[in-house]
């Protein structure tokens, strides 16, 4: 007993001191560098390491972005203690020498309904007529990309709570070199016209939550619809309702294929495999980290002398991808899915 | 003395657990070249007790009809005597199984992207699979955090 006691201590000993001094570069890999890069030079997430962006961002701006991200366009939330993100901040410091810039929280006054009409002219284009940002998500994720980075939202709330008015004056002002985001004061623009621009970027957040922040509602994980034929008729059933769908069948194995010798899989539980290429490549060049429920699939199960069929509901699983571009695809899935059910138990 | 032991126990747990990212997805990046990420994958899977049922090529099927995509493959992976139990017990997880991990190609980087199995303790909230899932989500941790440190 006094042997468990002693080494449950020594564990708390070894894991405290952790916490007391965090290790950003350790943290950084663990929960940044997937998207934005081992050394920050972007990919699915923004070039955090780009000596322009690290210019006309605050160390405030970089803690609060971690710790609400962004809703809706991919960048979670962070539960991790602020220790923890402090450290992850020096860390992507790290790779500059020029200080981290501080901005002033006074709002900037500026005519909201002028810098309407110059963002319509100046900054839709990459920003969206709502500010909801470029679309397509991140730069080189194994799909080809036309920009070297995505334009943010700006009517996101994550956006808008973790960036000051200053902040947002600055970046309009200096631009962003070494990515679209020109100086508008090079553009001819006054002091005064940037000011209304961010007079409006911050209207956006009196407007109602947009659609682009949104993730849809949670639902049921799986969709089951029960059939009216044997086990074997709705396996075929499935595979010819996939097809009139559009869908091109892939294989069918038993749920246990591989995990048990060949001829004593259950041969009750049968997995029917089958893809859309079209929208299989919309879905991956919208978000690749869809992957993880690929290839669609229909699980059909014989359980006490009763057939169903079973699939995953990707409205169900939409949120946890926090994208917003995939919502419609996910809708459109289990949809799809319903329909091929219905038209296998007809 | 047991009394202690608990409270040490609890205050280990809740120390791990503070290190908890609110991401519900795990998602790493490997500096490994994809062959490479995908056989140390497939190594810290097995070491770990589960057996790889399939591999399926994404970007196979892509290329073929004319799209163009980097590597891209879908790793299941599972446990044969857990999957029977857990399938004829608690059937709503059929669909979410074999479990699988996404694998794919960023330049000379891999990247790896599973779905947080303690999120379906969310989707099924049933005590008793609560452990389960964690069960799952140390084992997939260790398994994404073993091809992160591969070098």
């Amino acid at each position: 007993m006094y042997r468990i006691f002693a080494l449950t201590l020594l564990v708390l000993a070894v894991s405290l001191p952790a916490q007391a001094a965090p290790d950003g570069a350790r943290l950084y890999a663990r929960n940044c560098a997937a998207c934005h890069g081992e050394n920050g030079a972007g990919g699915l997430g923004v070039p955090l390491s780009l000596p322009s962006f690290q210019a006309t961002v605050s160390n405030d701006y970089l803690h609060k972005t971690i710790r609400l991200g962004r809703p809706g366009r991919v960048m979670p939330t962070s539960a991790l203690p602020d220790a923890d993100i402090d450290a992850i901040v020096r860390h992507i410091r790290s790779w500059n020498k020029a200080p981290a810039p501080q901005f002033s929280a006074t709002p900037v006054k500026g005519n909201a309904g002028h810098g309407r009409v110059l963002y319509a002219k100046r900054c839709v284009a990459c920003h969206g007529a709502d500010g909801e940002g470029g679309k397509g998500t991140g730069v080189t994720f194994s799909r080809p990309r036309d920009l070297p980075i995505m334009a943010p939202a700006l009517n996101n709330p994550g956006f808008l709570a973790a960036a000051s008015d200053s902040m947002i004056k600055k970046t309009l002002m200096n631009g962003r070199e070494g990515t679209p985001m020109t100086s508008f004061l090079k553009q001819g623009l006054k002091e005064k016209d940037i000011d209304d621009i961010v007079s409006f970027i911050r209207s956006f957040e009196k407007s109602p939550r947009s659609r682009h922040a949104g993730v849809l509602e949670t639902e049921q994980a799986v969709l089951t619809m029960n059939s009216p034929y044997d086990l074997k008729t709705t396996i075929e059933n499935v595979k010819r309702a996939a097809s009139s769908n559009n869908f091109i069948f892939i294989r069918e194995q038993p749920l246990n294929h591989g995990l048990t010798p060949t001829g004593q899989e259950d041969p009750h539980q049968h997995i029917i495999y089958f893809c859309n290429f079209s929208m299989l490549n919309a879905a991956l060049a919208t978000d690749p980290r869809v992957g993880l429920f690929l290839p669609c699939r229909i699980t059909v199960v014989e359980q006490n002398g009763k057939v169903k069929m079973m699939t995953v509901n990707p409205k169900r699983l939409s949120k946890i991808f926090n994208n917003a571009e995939l919502n419609t695809l996910c809708d459109e899935m289990t949809k799809h899915y319903l329909a091929i059910m219905e038209e296998a138990a007809i | 003395m047991k009394r202690t032991m608990r409270v040490l126990i609890a205050a280990l747990l809740f120390n791990l657990a503070s290190t908890a990212c609110a991401d519900q997805l795990l998602m790493i990046r490997s500096s490994l070249s994809f062959p490479e990420a995908m056989m140390a994958l497939q190594n810290a899977i097995t070491t770990r007790g589960y057996k790889v049922t399939h591999v399926q090529n994404v970007d196979i099927g892509l290329t073929k009809i004319g799209y163009k995509t980097d590597q891209y493959k879908v790793v299941f992976y599972g446990k044969a005597e857990e999957v029977a139990q857990l399938t004829a017990k608690y059937p709503e997880l059929i669909p979410y199984l074999p479990l699988n991990v996404a694998i794919f190609a960023e330049r000379d980087n891999t990247i790896l992207v599973t779905d947080r199995p303690g999120v379906l303790a969310d989707f099924f909230p049933n005590p008793a699979l609560k452990a389960v899932f964690m069960h799952w989500e140390k084992d997939l941790t260790e398994i994404v955090n073993e091809v992160q440190e591969a070098r």
